[in-house]
């Protein structure tokens, strides 16, 4: 026996985690292995596995066939992608001002723009929707780009000006000493130093972008401009619903917010043991 | 060239005053080191210098040159920091590049100046690495090897020595030593420590309270110091401060070092106690109880046995004591 670890109080440990992992990763396990089952086999044992006999791609098939597919998919990803890039980008600018200038009001404007995080966007959707027409944005990816990033930036404001002031002013100053431009010294020395948090902001500003049905029906439902959640919508009829088809479009759903979560999360365990090792 | 000129320099932050009419003028190839307890604004005052701080009022002048509001990278100076501040991402033949790149200069100028610099400090090997790499002293080698390639007219160190170990600090100090010889170049050093004060400085600059205490060679401040301040603060061991009213001596208080007092077991002008003994060595010091004056330190060099609760006499040598009056300010003799 080690001197640290206890062999009893490791393994419950461990059986809680595990416990939890099955409960969070069950239904999406059901989702899977559903899609690839017949109607019949879904509705007869919603549980089983698929077998040889009630195997069938049907589901995959129709989503494929039916609908552009492929097109909602790649609607999804650049709304997604192109709001992430902004919703970072420019929260971690005004972070990296907020830490690193000392001006009147500094306090004040961090607050407002932190005040957002408590402010549900949906509450503004009839003068967003205002907003789109007048500016002649419906139906284009821009309207919930804009959107989506307006809805991202407090919290990354948020979170990211805590690890911004957490860069060492000597490093900055060295910069400036070097004669680097503010902009070098924000993207080459603070934008890398704060890469896990920016992982971190980056995860939870993700998924209920990807999720979303709301803005997608009302600012963008053009057959060219929807999106995946909005397009898996022609499954789910008011009374006739091919789970089959619904199944398999979350099926493919969830796999590219896993790769980008993937991504992600490597970048917060490297931030994680560079500071542990440093 | 490389003089510097302070002139009626004030700094605040809203109602602080943390800068207070600084007056002071460092000359070419001078060693300079600002010298205070934490919070006495020496930080702030080289900041300053750098233009990484805003000035208040009044001027900084390099060579005769007002540059107030020149940018830290148009002032012609390099700068060490405490913490190293390299850049993480980079290794270390960029690290110490960087500031010529962005000047503009040709690559191959910059590699050469990069070597020359990397062979002075002895960082040959270790070029391609980058600092996560390195250790302690090698990081802060690298930090003034990007400030040599420079080749400015400033140097300011801002308490380099403060993260390495006891060895490393005495070594590296005499490294940095070697290094204004060899350079002949304007250091600006600022540190807490009396001791690398002391061994580095051609002239100290003791502040206290964002206010020039005193200026002048170090023994000249150990020798003279101007008020009880500066006394205390310069030395080591800390000078003893006697009750002089007791000892019918004029003023407040009576300064008197640890290495000029005598001890004996059988008399002298004042007795104590024994309440501590260290001995280092070469050196053994002595903690005397002894009312009303509190704890007398007596540096005595060599061995000596004492043991605690012993009694003892000691002695100043009154030709070495410093007689200081109610405002701290040393009296005439």
């Amino acid at each position: 026996m080690s001197a640290r670890a206890n062999i009893l109080r490791s393994s419950a440990a461990h059986a809680i985690l595990i416990a939890y992992t099955i409960l969070a990763l069950y239904p999406v396990f059901l989702i899977v292995i559903n899609s690839m089952k017949s109607r019949r086999a879904i509705f007869n044992d919603p549980l089983a596995l698929p077998t040889r006999q009630s195997f069938d791609l049907v589901g995959f098939q129709t989503v494929l066939e039916q609908g552009n597919f492929l097109l909602y998919f790649q609607n999804s990803l650049i709304v997604t992608v192109a709001s992430l890039f902004f919703a970072l980008l420019f929260g971690a600018m005004a972070a990296f001002a907020l830490a690193e200038y000392r001006f009147r009001g500094n306090l004040l404007m961090g607050l407002y723009l932190a005040l957002g995080i408590m402010i549900p966007i949906r509450l503004g959707t009839v003068a967003i929707l205002e907003m789109m027409v007048a500016a002649n944005l419906v139906n284009t990816h821009w309207a919930l780009i804009l959107v989506y990033t307006a809805n991202g930036l407090p919290l990354a404001v948020f979170i990211l000006s805590e690890f911004m002031r957490q860069v060492s002013d000597d490093l900055k100053n060295a910069a400036r000493i070097d004669g680097l431009s503010e902009y070098r010294i924000f993207f080459t020395i603070a934008l890398p130093l704060v890469r896990p948090a920016l992982a971190t902001v980056a995860v939870f500003t993700m998924i209920p972008i990807w999720n979303d049905l709301w803005f997608p029906l009302i600012l963008a439902p053009g057959e060219s401009t929807k999106t995946l959640t909005l397009g898996s919508q022609i499954f789910l009829g008011q009374y006739v619903t091919n789970w089959n088809a619904v199944l398999a479009a979350l099926t493919l759903a969830i796999f590219p917010v896993v790769v980008l979560y993937l991504i992600f999360s490597r970048q917060l365990i490297r931030g994680i043991t560079r500071g542990a090792v440093k | 060239m490389g003089n510097l000129t302070l002139n009626k320099v004030c700094k605040s932050f809203g109602p602080v005053d943390v800068i207070r009419d600084v007056d002071l003028e460092v000359k070419d190839g001078e060693f300079c080191v600002f010298v205070g307890p934490s919070g006495c604004g020496k930080s702030t005052l080289l900041r300053m210098i750098a233009g990484l701080e805003d000035i208040t009022s009044g001027d900084v002048c390099i060579d005769a040159a007002v540059v107030n509001t020149v940018p830290p990278s148009k002032r012609e100076i390099a700068m060490v920091f405490q913490s190293y501040a390299l850049y993480p991402h980079l290794n270390v033949r960029d690290n110490m590049g960087l500031g010529l790149k962005q000047a503009g200069q040709p690559r191959a100028e910059i590699a050469e100046k990069v070597d020359r610099a990397a062979k002075m400090l002895d960082l040959e090997k270790y070029l391609t690495r980058r600092p996560g790499e390195l250790s302690g002293g090698q990081r802060q080698r690298v930090a003034i090897g990007r400030a040599i390639v420079r080749k400015p007219k400033l140097f300011l160190f801002d308490e380099p020595l403060s993260n390495l170990d006891a060895a490393l600090r005495v070594q590296t100090r005499i490294e940095i030593a070697n290094l204004h010889r060899e350079l002949g170049a304007t250091m600006i050093y600022v540190t807490h420590d009396q001791v690398e004060a002391m061994t580095l400085a051609d002239r100290i600059v003791v502040l206290r309270d964002g206010r020039i205490e005193q200026v002048g060679a170090p023994m000249e401040l150990y020798n003279n110091p101007a008020n009880e301040f500066v006394a205390g603060f310069i030395g080591s061991p800390k000078m003893n401060f006697l009750n002089a009213p007791a000892l019918g001596q004029p003023g407040r208080s009576l300064g008197i070092r640890p290495e000029h007092l005598t001890l004996s077991r059988d008399g002298g002008l004042i007795e104590g106690r024994v309440s501590h003994v260290e001995h280092l060595g070469g050196e053994t010091l002595i903690y005397l109880r002894a009312d009303p004056h509190g704890l007398i330190t007596v540096r005595l060099f060599g061995e000596h046995a004492a043991s605690v609760d012993d009694r003892a006499f000691v002695t100043p040598d009154m030709a070495r004591a410093f007689h200081f009056g109610d405002d701290g300010l040393r009296m005439a003799a």
